[in-house]
């Protein structure tokens, strides 16, 4: 493992090696995407610390290796925090360590406030990288609006360490709300579920939450107290013939929240797990016709139905099934029937995508194979 | 304005290209008499013009792909073009091209509220958009100011925004799916009605990219349910500094309104004059608009005017009716008209870190003075996106040039204090030769080489965005 201290250090190590590296982060998020045993690691943990925090402008520049934890702490301090609610792998995955910024930009993770503020590549607007050849890139900055050139920062985003070692990284932000709501729905069945979000999102109610699981149907507002008095009341006299319950306890609503992010309920559970994004209105569509194909899974719903997290037997590859989906499925974790990790792309995006990393890393040394 | 020097060969095989075109297109599709060609000779950059070799209109993506396939075989520049709304010239022809207009593609092609999505043809106008949805109280979010008449395919090549965008984001954020058509004449889908990419984020790197990776055909666009009400508020302050600070203070007490104009004393002035909106004689005026039901309205203003109270504004008014709100409006939507009226102007479009505007006021004051040409400064307050307007002579010999100049100078002060060249309008070919002063070498040739993956043999708009000494020897090979 090599530990670069500055960005001059990560660019003079890549300009030298032919060997192929692994990035890591915190570690929390080992095992998403193919593995391919590298023959070096580099660590990021030497990249850390907040470079720039304004509050009044909603902006922060944090090196790539400071843990999320301390991200998320120096924000709270100022009552704001990052848009897109990123889930912790830890429990799902079954990995240890702390969760750093730029392995949540690498993996674009974003939680269920993805469906109003948008992805964390969204929220990114700057970044600074090392390609594969050892060059120092920039790109964006620290400003929300921003057309100058190529975006690179979206592609950077998810980009799974492939194209390039992120150094540091620019957010927009949000203020962290003074109240919320969690509207529960009870009893629905899953496509009912999903068909109450999906009234719910198409409402005026700002929805920022809309999860289905376990037979419970949550939709969660955040603002303003009054604003949620009166936005609670809304959306609860649009489902009157059902039983609903309204929990505004901001505590509880945070810890619920997290659990839903975080995929709780297949913690415990042996099975492979699978990860779909599809057409909210599709996703029980999706299981139902997994159900009648005989297979035995369960299923939780975020993003209004358009992620489905799946628990299936390990010998299953739901890909088999879903020939003609639009949308994607990523096996998380398990064997999945002996998937690939990533989505099959069509051939014309795969022969870009392959022609994008051999202008960034044309020696194929970063993190080689992840994403297929 | 330099452009490359049209290539002989491609000018001299016009007849041969207009042939093959027409044997793909319906008749009136191709254009090539000089005296109608000329129609797409600009766009809202207006200051340079160059008719065009020849100007297609296809009907449809397949269309679309002959045209590309035909003009990649032949080597002839492609320039695509929406509207032609565009302020940096980003549809503007070289002599030796074909400009291919996207004007007939404006369909809707699918509209599903249960999803949240519409999907149309990407010629169809922005405003159109949210009108072919209103009926139904839905509205597609980013509102350029020019929304009455750009073109979809236009916001996604500049990733345009709005004033509304504080709340909403800009295109890139609403985008969720093209179909696209690459300059050999493949057709790609890329994203469509689910909310992340599968693999890289090739949907976030089309935005934007000016038109110079592929001509984008029909886009899925998230719509989203009209909010119950909107209302603004006016306030003004004697001082620039202070309006700065409340707006500051404003965002630090986690109010997130959906917009944030600032206006300065030329600005109110001139659009006083003009639109009789009784604007106060103050030296800087926010109009700042919450959203919502009538009771979060009421929450959310409350928790503006005390903050505002503490700065000491000049005036603040509050709106009671639809007529008042419009009438704190008219003053701002009027503002670049009645600077017209008064003066020919240009219209910068840099973007700083909000906490430099006084700073950068200052300095743009001080700039004015030294080149002598006067400047009136809009601004979206809440995301630091300014539009100072240097106002010029157009029929004063060297009036044109010596505004350029100050335009750069202006523009290079936002990317100096942290901020960028453009926030909205794009880079097209009138901020092309700045990109070094805010990118290095390398961050340049990072972004050419994403050019050289889609359009290997740099057909497609390739005389924009980046200054042309950068892009000589790719353009040449």
């Amino acid at each position: 493992m090599i530990t670069p201290q500055t960005e001059n250090e990560v660019s003079e190590f890549l300009a030298n090696t032919d060997k192929s590296v692994r990035i890591v982060g915190g570690g929390t998020r080992q095992g998403l995407g193919n593995y391919v045993e590298p023959e070096v690691k580099l660590s990021t943990s030497g990249l850390t610390g907040i470079t720039l925090l304004e509050p009044a402008a909603l902006t922060l520049v944090v090196r790539a290796g400071t843990p999320l934890v301390e991200v998320q702490e120096a924000l709270a301090a100022e009552n704001q925090q990052l848009p897109f609610e990123p889930m912790d792998h830890t429990s799902l995955l079954g990995t240890q360590g702390v969760s750093t910024i730029g392995g949540v930009v690498a993996c674009n993770i974003s939680g269920s406030r993805r469906i109003q503020t948008g992805a964390c590549r969204d929220s990114l607007i700057g970044v600074r990288f090392v390609d594969g050849m050892g060059t120092i890139v920039k790109n964006g900055g620290r400003v929300m609006k921003n057309v100058t050139g190529y975006d690179l920062v979206k592609l950077m985003a998810g980009s799974y360490g492939t194209l390039g070692v992120m150094t540091e990284l620019s957010f927009k932000l949000l203020p962290k709300p003074e109240a919320s709501a969690t509207i529960t729905l009870h009893g629905l069945s899953d496509t009912d579920g999903i068909a109450a979000l999906c009234r719910a999102l198409g409402s005026p109610n700002d929805v920022n939450g809309a999860a289905h699981l376990d037979g419970k149907t949550f939709i969660r507002i955040e603002g303003f107290k009054g604003s949620i008095a009166y936005r609670s009341e809304a959306l609860k006299s649009l489902f009157s013939e059902l039983e609903v319950t309204v929990e505004t306890n901001l505590n509880n609503n945070s810890k619920l929240w997290k659990s839903v992010g975080d995929v709780d309920i297949f913690a415990k559970i042996k099975t492979s797990i699978w990860r779909l994004s599809v057409k909210p209105t599709k996703g029980p569509e999706i299981v139902e016709h997994l159900h009648n194909a005989g297979i035995e899974l369960e299923a939780q719903y975020d993003w209004g139905g358009g992620l489905v997290y799946l628990s299936v037997a390990d010998d299953i590859n739901i890909r088999d099934y879903l020939v003609e989906m639009q949308g994607h499925a990523t096996l998380v974790r398990g064997n999945g029937g002996g998937a690939a990790a990533m989505p099959i792309q069509n051939k014309l995006v795969t022969e870009i995508e392959a022609g994008l990393r051999a202008k960034f890393d044309p020696r194929e040394v970063l993190n080689k194979g992840i994403m297929g | 304005m330099e452009m490359p020097i049209p290539n002989a060969a491609v000018l001299n095989k016009k007849a041969h290209v207009v042939r093959r075109l027409s044997k793909v297109l319906p008749s009136g599709s191709v254009i090539s008499e000089e005296h109608e060609t000329r129609a797409y000779e600009c766009d809202a950059l207006t200051a340079y013009r160059c008719s065009p070799m020849i100007a297609v209109l296809p009907e449809n993506t397949q269309q679309v792909s002959d045209i590309l396939r035909i003009c990649h075989e032949e080597g002839v520049p492609v320039v695509p073009r929406g509207s032609g709304t565009s302020l940096a010239g980003g549809a503007m022809p070289t002599a030796d091209c074909v400009i291919l207009g996207v004007a007939k593609l404006n369909d809707v092609l699918e509209t599903d509220y249960d999803n949240r999505l519409i999907r149309v043809q990407s010629g169809r106008t922005n405003l159109s958009v949210s009108g072919a949805v209103e009926e139904d109280d839905f509205f597609y979010a980013p509102d350029p100011s020019s929304q009455l008449a750009c073109a979809i395919a236009g916001n996604i090549a500049m990733n345009s925004g709005g004033a509304h965008c504080l709340k909403y984001g800009v295109t890139t954020n609403n985008l969720m799916g093209v179909t696209m058509v690459m300059m050999d004449g493949e057709v790609v889908e890329i994203g469509g009605s689910h909310l992340d990419s599968a693999g890289l984020d090739l949907l976030g790197l089309i935005c934007g990219s000016e038109g110079q990776l592929g001509v984008v055909t029909e886009a899925t666009l998230r719509i989203l349910h009209k909010p119950v009400g909107a209302r603004p508020i006016l306030i003004a302050f004697d001082e620039n500094e202070v309006a700065g600070a409340c707006v500051a203070d404003i965002i630090k007490a986690g109010v997130l309104p959906v917009a944030m104009e600032f206006m300065d004393r030329l600005c109110i002035e001139t659009s006083e004059n003009f639109a009789k909106a009784g604007y106060p004689n103050a030296e800087a005026l926010l109009i700042i608009e919450v959203e919502g039901s009538e009771l979060e309205i009421e929450e959310q203003l409350t928790k503006i005017i005390t903050i505002a109270e503490k700065h000491n504004p000049v005036e603040l008014r509050q709106s009671n009716s639809p007529e008042e709100s419009a009438k704190i409006w008219l003053g701002r939507k009027s503002a670049f008209g009645a600077i017209g009226q008064i003066s020919d102007y240009m219209c910068l479009d840099g973007t700083i870190p909000v906490s430099e505007l006084p700073y950068v006021l200052r300095r743009i004051g001080e700039i004015s003075k030294e080149y002598g040409l006067r400047v009136g400064n809009v601004f979206h307050a809440g995301d630091g996106n300014m539009h100072p307007l240097i106002l010029f002579d157009a029929n004063k010999p060297g009036d044109l040039e010596l505004c350029e100049k100050m335009g750069a100078e202006i523009l290079r002060l936002c990317v100096e204090v942290g901020g960028c060249l453009t926030g909205e309008h794009g880079v097209g070919v009138e901020k092309r030769d700045l990109m070094f002063d805010q990118y290095s070498h390398a961050d340049i040739e990072a972004q050419l080489n994403v050019k050289d993956v889609f359009d290997p043999k740099w057909l497609l708009n390739g005389a924009k965005v980046f200054p042309l000494i950068a892009t000589e020897d790719r353009r040449a090979a």
